[in-house]
């Protein structure tokens, strides 16, 4: 990395900070039997560890969106496309989506058009560590980690040390 | 052999080495066979959905042009393209602008007129699905792409792909496999794109058996040990793969019945007992019982001949999804 991209690096959170923060947020809000849909990949790390953190029976699925993207034409297929796995009924389900950053809207916009592919569910909220603003589509999360602002040409990108998460910046091409 | 080398030789691949034809199985880097195979995976789960379809190729239209008759291949084609919700059109060629005298390239320049998105080629004529692509290719129609549904003798790749992707789902790699393939060999596309396939991904040993008269007189040179006595040809096998004997190879002079074909190659639950415990046993169908294979085999319970046909549809729709979006 540069030193110029280093001294455009926003204060990024903590991502434990974050997770700990968003839990606090859901746990009294949460519905009991709520399934919880962690979008691949940072979404579905942090759906196991919202699971294990939140009282009640919470089954855990995870989606991967590459199907229902809206930038196909554009790009092409990804590779390393996942099975999306759904274990529980969807229809009359509560689910709780949940993805790492949230941004343009539009991931969440195509797991959402995913899930119903699978059945009607009585409701979908959605949890976010991040949201880091410039939406694009009329979307927003119900539980939220933490927010920020960071410019157009940084992407912020999930990972994980073992068990521990971490936010990394990386720079986007053309952004 | 280098990503240039790749794209001079495969007009298959686009510039930057993605697959934008299917064409053949023959040549293609094995980077480009397992991502098809890893893509056909997330489909194979949709079957298992309420809503059986995805949205990818939404607006874009599918031509299935059948210059040679093949109900199966293309039923699971245009189920393919449906359950990735393209608009799909069927052409039996032979009865309409064939007979008429217009030329292949003519028919396909008309389709594109119409906004062909894909063409899904079969053809009686080896490299009949090549000569389209390479018109689409000079002509800068990059946004048109190719799948050949089986060209003469030549190839099938997508057969072969379903082939490796049950293969695969079955044993997990292809690094310790021994695979035999039986029968026809010589008349077979389905062999040849399969042993392509199995030789690209690693497979150790491929084994082709078979009398002399059904065999290509320099197979050898595909990577495969040649047997023309079945018990050792199955001895040891993990997958057993066996070819349909097309009827009219008996009329001829290759074969001295269908009985005596069955007696020295059928595949019987003796026989198969020569191979691996675990063996898996395969046929791309249409299956001639009592010729090729007994019913007690085809039936039996290392038979995968059905879940074949399923894995089928989730390898086309991946190849489908992958060459539209290149």
């Amino acid at each position: 990395m540069s030193p110029t991209t280093r001294m455009q690096t926003p204060e990024i959170p903590d991502a434990e900070t974050a997770l700990a923060a968003l839990a606090e947020r859901m746990r009294p809000a949460v519905a009991f039997d709520a399934a919880f849909v962690g979008i691949y990949s940072g979404g579905a790390w942090i759906a196991d560890r919202l699971a294990k953190m939140i009282p009640g029976e919470h089954p855990v699925g995870y989606i991967d969106v590459s199907f229902y993207r809206d930038d196909y034409a554009r790009t092409g297929l990804k590779t390393g496309t996942k099975r999306s796995e759904l274990p529980f009924d969807v229809a009359g389900a509560t689910i709780i989506l949940v993805d790492d950053v949230l941004y343009t809207g539009r991931s969440v916009r195509a797991a959402i058009n995913e899930l119903f592919d699978y059945g009607r569910p009585e409701r979908i909220e959605l949890a976010v560590l991040v949201d880091r603003g410039g939406r694009e589509l009329p979307i927003d999360a119900t539980y939220c980690g933490a927010r920020l602002a960071v410019a157009r040409n940084l992407s912020i990108v999930l990972a994980k040390d073992g068990e521990r998460l971490r936010f990394g910046v990386e720079n986007v091409a053309g952004g | 052999m280098s990503r240039a080398a790749d794209i001079v030789r495969n007009p298959q691949l686009n510039i930057d080495g993605q697959l934008t034809h299917l064409l053949t199985l023959e040549g293609l880097p094995e980077q480009v066979i397992r991502n098809i195979l890893d893509t056909a995976d997330p489909f194979v789960s949709i079957t298992e959905r309420e809503v059986k379809k995805v949205p990818l190729l939404r607006g874009k239209a599918v031509f299935n042009l059948f210059f040679e008759n093949s109900t199966r291949t293309r039923t699971t084609f245009e189920i393919a393209a449906k359950r990735l919700s393209a608009d799909v059109i069927n052409l039996n060629i032979g009865v309409s602008s064939a007979s008429k005298g217009e030329t292949l390239l003519d028919t396909i320049d008309n389709l594109v007129a119409m906004d062909a998105d894909i063409f899904v080629v079969r053809h009686a004529q080896s490299g009949a699905p090549h000569l389209i692509a390479q018109h689409l290719n000079a002509h800068g129609r990059r946004d048109v792409h190719v799948v050949n549904a089986g060209d003469g003798r030549h190839s099938h790749p997508t057969q072969g792909l379903l082939d490796l992707y049950t293969i695969r789902h079955y044993k997990k790699d292809f690094h310790n496999l021994t695979v035999a393939v039986v029968g026809d060999v010589l008349h077979s596309r389905v062999a040849r794109s399969l042993i392509h396939g199995l030789t690209t991904l690693g497979t150790p040993e491929v084994r082709v058996v078979g009398p002399k008269t059904l065999l290509p007189s320099k197979v050898e040179s595909l990577g495969v040990r040649v047997f023309h006595n079945m018990a050792e040809g199955l001895r040891g096998c993990d997958v057993v793969v066996m070819l349909r004997l097309q009827s009219e190879r008996m009329k001829g002079t290759l074969l001295p019945s269908a009985g005596e074909y069955f007696k020295h190659y059928g595949l019987t639950p003796d026989k198969l007992a020569l191979a691996k415990p675990d063996v898996i046993v395969m046929h791309p169908g249409p299956m001639n019982r009592g010729v090729e294979i007994d019913s007690a085999v085809a039936d039996g319970d290392r038979s995968v001949i059905l879940p074949q046909v399923t894995f089928g549809i989730a390898v086309r729709m991946a190849v489908m999804s992958i060459i539209a979006g290149n």
